[in-house]
């Protein structure tokens, strides 16, 4: 088996300022990363620099296409950046402003990234979408309507509806249970195991909620300062932390 | 089937000016398919340290600790997810889920994992559940509102759904009253005879001659203190 990314010395300075260094890992098909650290740590910038976002100063992401095996996606063109963007891969925005079109439909939403693949039978289109929106429980009769009048767990649930529905291969997900209230959070991460299992998804979780990650989460990434301090099997990495500040971390952990 | 040898753990607490405790040292353990040996020793004596060390939720000092094959003190996490989907089930005293996701389907969870039909799946959980008498209004309910002793009874329910091999237990009979105690303890003696391996912790010295082969006194591995 082919590792699906592969991630080399991956560095990126903001002038002086380390945004992440040094960072190397390993994503399996079918395998859940999460990242946890502190806010400024360093794993948005991570996540950007790997999701092709944002240019490293130095390092290697190799992912492997389906046509040509592993490539480095910071050699390729931007036209093909794009089209693993609209295609393998799906970001998950913390706010479901950032990753959806506010003023088209929700089904309009969703159709746009199978359109961007080259979908025109518009009946077709429109019983994908609502194939989708139902699967993340919106019902068909808000097809129709902006997402601006939607809660923000519905958003968020739309969100995710149009970043699958291209059947990607690799999900980027920045804090994708932030800002949720709990009751949503917990059907959000029930819907996101169950997706994450039938389609054999990957996927890199950035989060700063250690319950989120230990759900979700095969493997734990922990960062500080910008650099990886700890890494491992996540129950081994919240049960059994090495590093004082993974210490620190999980018994900073209210308990309910 | 489980192979431990010269396995040691101590904890440095950074945070609490660098203290180590050293737990264990030179712990060797040996279960064949079949065999269910009991970890023994006061409270303290590094018992469920140990058990956590086989299922690779604690790393390992140094030593090997060799599961059907994969030594999981020198595992990737990638192997240690296949071992325990596959081969290495655990019954620990805690039950973790995704809240508010009905019981039915977190016993039949760990079958789907491994490609079995979700319908097979729920069938061999509905009669699982049936058999530890969990009633079956509550199939539909989240666990996590669910009495201590029906939470630990979910947890065996995940823990027996799959044949593993191998079988770690971690007192799968604390809390539950003697008419399930004997469902249990017959669960295990079913799965002995389907020649998995166990390692068990029990609190209860009348569960553990039932169904235990041997003792192995983890007070032998507690380091000489420096």
């Amino acid at each position: 088996m082919t590792p699906l990314l592969e991630v080399r010395a991956v560095t990126k300075t903001y002038g002086a300022r380390i945004g992440c260094r040094d960072v190397d890992f390993t994503l399996w098909p079918g395998e859940v990363m999460g990242v946890v650290g502190e806010s400024g740590s360093g794993k948005s910038t991570l996540l950007s620099c790997l999701s092709g976002q944002l240019a490293p100063d130095a390092g290697e992401v190799l992912f492997d296409t389906r046509a040509g095996g592993p490539r480095d996606i910071l050699a390729m063109d931007e036209a093909g950046r794009r089209m693993l963007a609209r295609t393998d891969w799906a970001f998950v925005h913390q706010n479901p402003r950032d990753g959806l079109r506010m003023g088209v439909s929700a089904g309009g939403n969703v159709g746009e990234r199978l359109m961007a693949v080259g979908a025109r039978h518009y009946g077709d289109i429109r019983a994908r979408a609502a194939d989708w929106l139902a699967r993340v429980d919106i019902t068909a009769d808000r097809m129709d309507d902006r997402p601006g009048t939607f809660s923000g767990g519905m958003q968020q649930r739309l969100q995710i509806a149009r970043n699958l529905v291209t059947g990607p291969r690799l999900v980027f997900m920045d804090e994708p249970t932030g800002g949720l209230d709990v009751s949503v959070q917990a059907r959000l991460l029930d819907m996101l195991r169950g997706l994450v299992r039938q389609m054999g998804l990957s996927a890199v979780i950035v989060t700063h909620d250690l319950a989120v990650v230990r759900l979700l989460a095969d493997r734990l990434m922990v960062m500080k300062g910008g650099h990886v301090v700890e890494a491992g099997l996540t129950d081994q990495v919240l049960d059994d932390p090495q590093h004082g500040y993974t210490q620190l971390l999980v018994s900073s952990v209210l308990q309910v | 089937m489980i192979e431990v040898e010269n396995v040691g753990k101590s904890f440095t607490l950074h945070n609490q000016g660098g203290v180590s405790i050293p737990v264990l040292a030179g712990a060797a353990l040996r279960v064949a398919p079949g065999e269910c040996v009991a970890l023994v020793g006061p409270s303290g004596a590094g018992k469920s340290t140990l058990m956590r060390m086989i299922h690779g939720n604690y790393l390992a000092d140094g030593g090997h600790i060799v599961v059907g094959g994969v030594d999981v003190a020198l595992a990737d996490p990638r192997q240690i997810i296949a071992l325990r989907r596959a081969v290495l089930g655990h019954v620990s005293q805690f039950l973790r889920v995704v809240p508010r996701v009905p019981t039915l389907e977190v016993v039949a969870e760990p079958l789907v994992t491994l490609g079995v039909a979700p319908e097979e799946a729920r069938a061999r959980a509905r009669a699982l559940l049936a058999r530890i008498n969990i009633p079956e209004a509550l199939w539909p309910l989240s666990p996590t509102t669910f009495s201590g002793g029906e939470q630990q009874r979910v947890n065996i329910a995940r823990g027996f759904v799959h044949d593993y091999p191998a079988l770690l237990l971690d007192e799968p009979t604390a809390s539950l009253d003697a008419g399930n105690r004997e469902v249990v303890l017959s669960l295990i003696l079913e799965a002995k005879a389907r020649g998995a391996a166990i390692v068990g912790i029990f609190h209860d010295a009348d569960a553990r001659g039932r169904v235990c082969d041997r003792e192995v006194d983890v007070g032998h591995f507690t380091p000489a203190a420096a």
